[in-house]
């Protein structure tokens, strides 16, 4: 209860003194894994409703991969980028390994299935919704993706926001692709690590504190600007 | 007025689903103007014929052909219970313009003529799904009718509404009449029947039992089942 009441003390003195080490660490957590996220929702979102409105032969196994990739361990997704992007791997010409944008690489492969998978969910309703509509008003393919995520847009920022606390989260993959190296990969999450690992548990929960409560603030923030509560019911 | 999509014509058209026929052989032909009735009791296929027509269910076996290949694109269906899309009411009107590449001025434009002629002009901003049964089906029916279908398929469209909803609906349909749409409805109202009416196709059990004009038909009805479904009677 000591280290949690320390903890405490030690995020209200970082927030307090407005700590330069601690902003640069939040203001990349938050670049790293807004990055992520944006570019995970390009790739998941419409593919989540063109799942939703196609049928082929492999749809309900496709479906079902999918749904299993939601589950996929950040440690083998670290490994297999850092493989991927060191010097002896097929992308290691390009110089990616330890910086930032290995981290958005790597998040983006943990996040893009959830969000897709969440956002299948939720049209997949809305499709069952318009479907008909839809094919007599002879939309093509495409104009009724963008339709379901239009008029689906509500529940999608969930899928997103979901995207986005997983990312913010996670640990074990940004450690491995980023290094966890002072001023150019360290990240909130990596750091709690470090300080653990130090035995500075004063300071780690302090940043733990630090990363809820910027967690919290991005999804009330964008409750508040999607006006969801307000108009929830369309 | 010509009417380049018709006719329809339907040689021993059977519409199946998981293996059970649902409706047919069907033969029958549709052509010239006015509004057609596809009359019968609950479960003779009424619904699954005007949709296999619009292309929502497959032929399984025989033929049913327009005039012309892409004849979907000229039609429009208003279902029974009315898909309001999660938009507000000038949203819902303006999607199939926009859906056709209408310039969004002309889209404005036509939505709030629309909405004012079914009554709705002081709603454009309402939620669509807010609105109550007899407006929905109205908001559905200006939506079906913003692209000037040359058809206009309903399927019972009035069955949950009261009769001040009813009128209107009727109205405007008389109106899309007038302006040269060729309805094709299908009821079980016989009274709504006699009051649309040109011609009518009566269906029992997935099969069109009887085909004429509607005066013919409520005058002189040529089938057993005809004349007993005029009665009232239970007719399966």
């Amino acid at each position: 209860m000591n280290e949690i009441a320390q903890g405490v003390e030690a995020a209200f003195w970082l927030l307090v003194t407005f700590d330069r080490d601690l902003a640069e660490i939040a203001l990349r957590s938050l670049q790293v894994t807004v990055t992520a996220v944006l570019i995970a929702s390009l790739i998941g979102l419409p593919f989540g409703a063109w799942l939703a409105v196609r049928r082929f032969r492999y749809r309900r196994l496709a479906i079902a991969v999918l749904n299993a990739l939601m589950g996929l361990p950040p440690v083998v997704v670290g490994l297999i980028v850092y493989l991927l992007l060191s010097r002896s791997g097929p992308f290691g010409v390009l110089g990616l390994l330890f910086t930032p944008t290995a981290m958005i690489i790597a998040q983006v492969i943990i996040v893009a299935p959830l969000i897709a998978s969440i956002a299948h969910q939720s049209t997949r309703e809305l499709w069952a919704e318009y479907h008909d509509l839809l094919i007599s008003l002879n939309a093509s393919r495409w104009q009724r993706i963008k339709t379901l995520l239009w008029d689906g847009r509500r529940a999608l920022i969930t899928a997103a926001l979901a995207g986005f606390g997983r990312g913010i989260g996670e640990v074990g993959a940004i450690m491995i692709v980023g290094g966890n190296i002072d001023h150019a990969t360290r990240v909130l999450t990596t750091a709690i690590a470090l300080e653990t690992g130090k035995g500075d548990f004063a300071l780690a929960l302090g940043l733990g504190f630090v990363l809820i409560g910027l967690a919290l603030a991005v999804n009330i923030a964008t409750h508040m600007l999607s006006r969801t509560e307000r108009e929830g019911k369309w | 007025m010509v009417n380049a999509l018709l006719p329809v014509v339907l040689r021993g058209a059977v519409v199946r689903k998981r293996g059970q026929r649902l409706v047919g052989p069907i033969d029958l032909t549709l052509d010239g103007q006015g509004i057609t009735i596809i009359l019968g009791p609950n479960g003779a296929g009424k619904t699954t014929l005007l949709r296999a027509m619009h292309g929502l269910e497959r032929v399984a076996s025989g033929r049913l052909e327009w005039a012309i290949p892409d004849a979907q694109a000229h039609q429009a269906f208003v279902f029974q219970t009315p898909i309001m899309m999660r938009r507000s009411v000038l949203d819902n009107l303006s999607y199939p313009l926009r859906l056709a590449g209408r310039a969004q001025s002309d889209v404005v434009t036509a939505a709030q003529d629309a909405a004012r002629a079914i009554g709705l002009q002081d709603k454009l901003n309402l939620p669509a799904p807010r609105l109550s049964g007899g407006e929905k089906q109205k908001l559905a029916l200006a939506r079906a009718l913003i692209c000037a279908p040359q058809v206009l398929f309903l399927d019972e469209p009035c069955a949950s509404l009261d009769g001040p909803a009813t009128r209107e609906i009727e109205a405007v349909l008389q109106q899309a009449k007038a302006d040269g749409t060729r309805i094709i409805m299908s009821t079980h109202d016989i009274g709504q029947a006699r009051r649309l009416a040109d011609e009518i196709v009566f269906m029992v059990s997935g099969r069109v039992v009887q085909t004429g004009p509607a005066q013919a038909f409520f005058e002189a009805p040529e089938t057993t089942q005809a004349a007993a479904f005029l009665n009232g009677d239970i007719v399966e």
